[in-house]
């Protein structure tokens, strides 16, 4: 009769829970940026002391001459052509495979991990930029140098390792560095 | 008719937050340059984010219409100079990091397709003297390159 009734706590009200946490993702979504960060990886050479110019003299054999001028052309060698074509050029060029005379000298070294093999070490490519050129052009240009050189020393740690370059050892890609090295020679022209 | 059951809705909306806090990361400047990032097919994604400084060229942001079309400013951090101020600010970002991070410390240039290579020869000359020698040029990726 004096049966009490049994009280029950009620549960905690958690409806509002969804619209916090929307509240936290859309302040997230707002302060947050998605990009992720690309681009060509590029090593300067050390500053050079301004009074005193160091000559090098190196033979004609071993120079291949990339011109930008203002309007964006690219002579390579008195030739134009396009950033696409250029890549096959510059890798003719510092592989020498056949042994051309009029393309840079290798020469035989005995290389850690490969043994004798011929090192392309001689070789330069001297960019000369129009300080009118834009920079897309001359991104081009650097993508192409860039796109030469992989391939050519993808190629080699295939032959050699059975993998891209990306994937070598801090040990291997020194060796494969050292076969294909990248000599570039850059100048601006002052306005 | 019963109500929908939203009690998982809390959950769902907690999952979507934590992969949103995963895979981005805080935006740190707020861009008063604008630029159109050139293409590239041999592009390499950036490593280390604590190492990289930025260094932003485009033309001015919510331009006036009287503004000429061909000035492009440099933006560091979060206001605009002019070339002489990159020596104080690399010195500044480089003190900033740790002792591993200054070794491989790298510059991200941020440029407009169109900005004259003048002003880029000019910013390299000055990271060069403050001894930044790596640097990378930022560009988005362009399909992937020809497999040959």
């Amino acid at each position: 009769m004096f049966q009490r009734k049994k009280r029950e706590t009620p549960g905690l009200d958690t409806t509002s829970t969804a619209d916090i946490s929307f509240m936290l993702l859309i302040f997230f979504l707002v302060t947050s940026s998605m990009d992720t960060d690309k681009g060509l990886a590029r090593q300067l050479p050390m500053p050079e002391d301004q009074t005193e110019e160091q000559e090098l003299v190196v033979k004609r054999r071993n120079v291949m001459e990339l011109r930008l001028d203002a309007e964006g052309r690219l002579t390579c060698d008195g030739d134009t052509l396009y950033a696409d074509a250029l890549t096959s050029r510059i890798e003719d060029f510092v592989a020498n495979v056949s042994d051309d005379p009029q393309k840079p000298e290798r020469s035989e070294r005995e290389v850690h991990l490969l043994g004798r093999c011929r090192v392309s070490d001689r070789h330069v490519i001297f960019l000369d930029v129009s300080p009118e050129a834009t920079y897309d052009a001359y991104f081009q240009m650097q993508n192409a140098i860039v796109a030469a050189y992989s391939h050519l020393r993808n190629d080699l740690a295939q032959r050699h390792f059975g993998h891209n370059y990306m994937d070598c050892t801090q040990e291997q890609r020194e060796v494969v560095a050292m076969v294909y090295p990248q000599r570039i020679s850059e100048r601006v022209e002052e306005k | 008719m019963p109500g929908l059951n939203t009690a998982a809705l809390p959950d769902l909306i907690f999952t979507v937050l934590f992969f949103f806090m995963i895979v981005t990361h805080m935006r740190d400047v707020d861009l008063l340059v604008h630029y159109d990032l050139p293409n590239g097919t041999e592009v390499q994604k950036l490593t280390h984010k604590s190492a990289v400084t930025y260094i932003y060229v485009g033309r001015q942001a919510n331009l006036r219409p009287q503004a000429s079309k061909d000035t492009f400013f440099i933006q560091l951090n979060n206001r605009l100079a002019t070339i002489a101020d990159i020596r104080d600010y690399v010195e500044e970002e480089r003190s900033r990091m740790n002792e591993e991070d200054r070794s491989r410390m790298v510059v991200s240039l941020k440029a407009d397709r169109d900005v004259p290579m003048s002003i880029i020869a000019e910013i390299k000359q000055a990271l060069q003297q403050s001894f930044a020698l790596r640097i990378n040029y930022s560009a988005t990726e362009s399909g992937k390159a020809k497999i040959r």
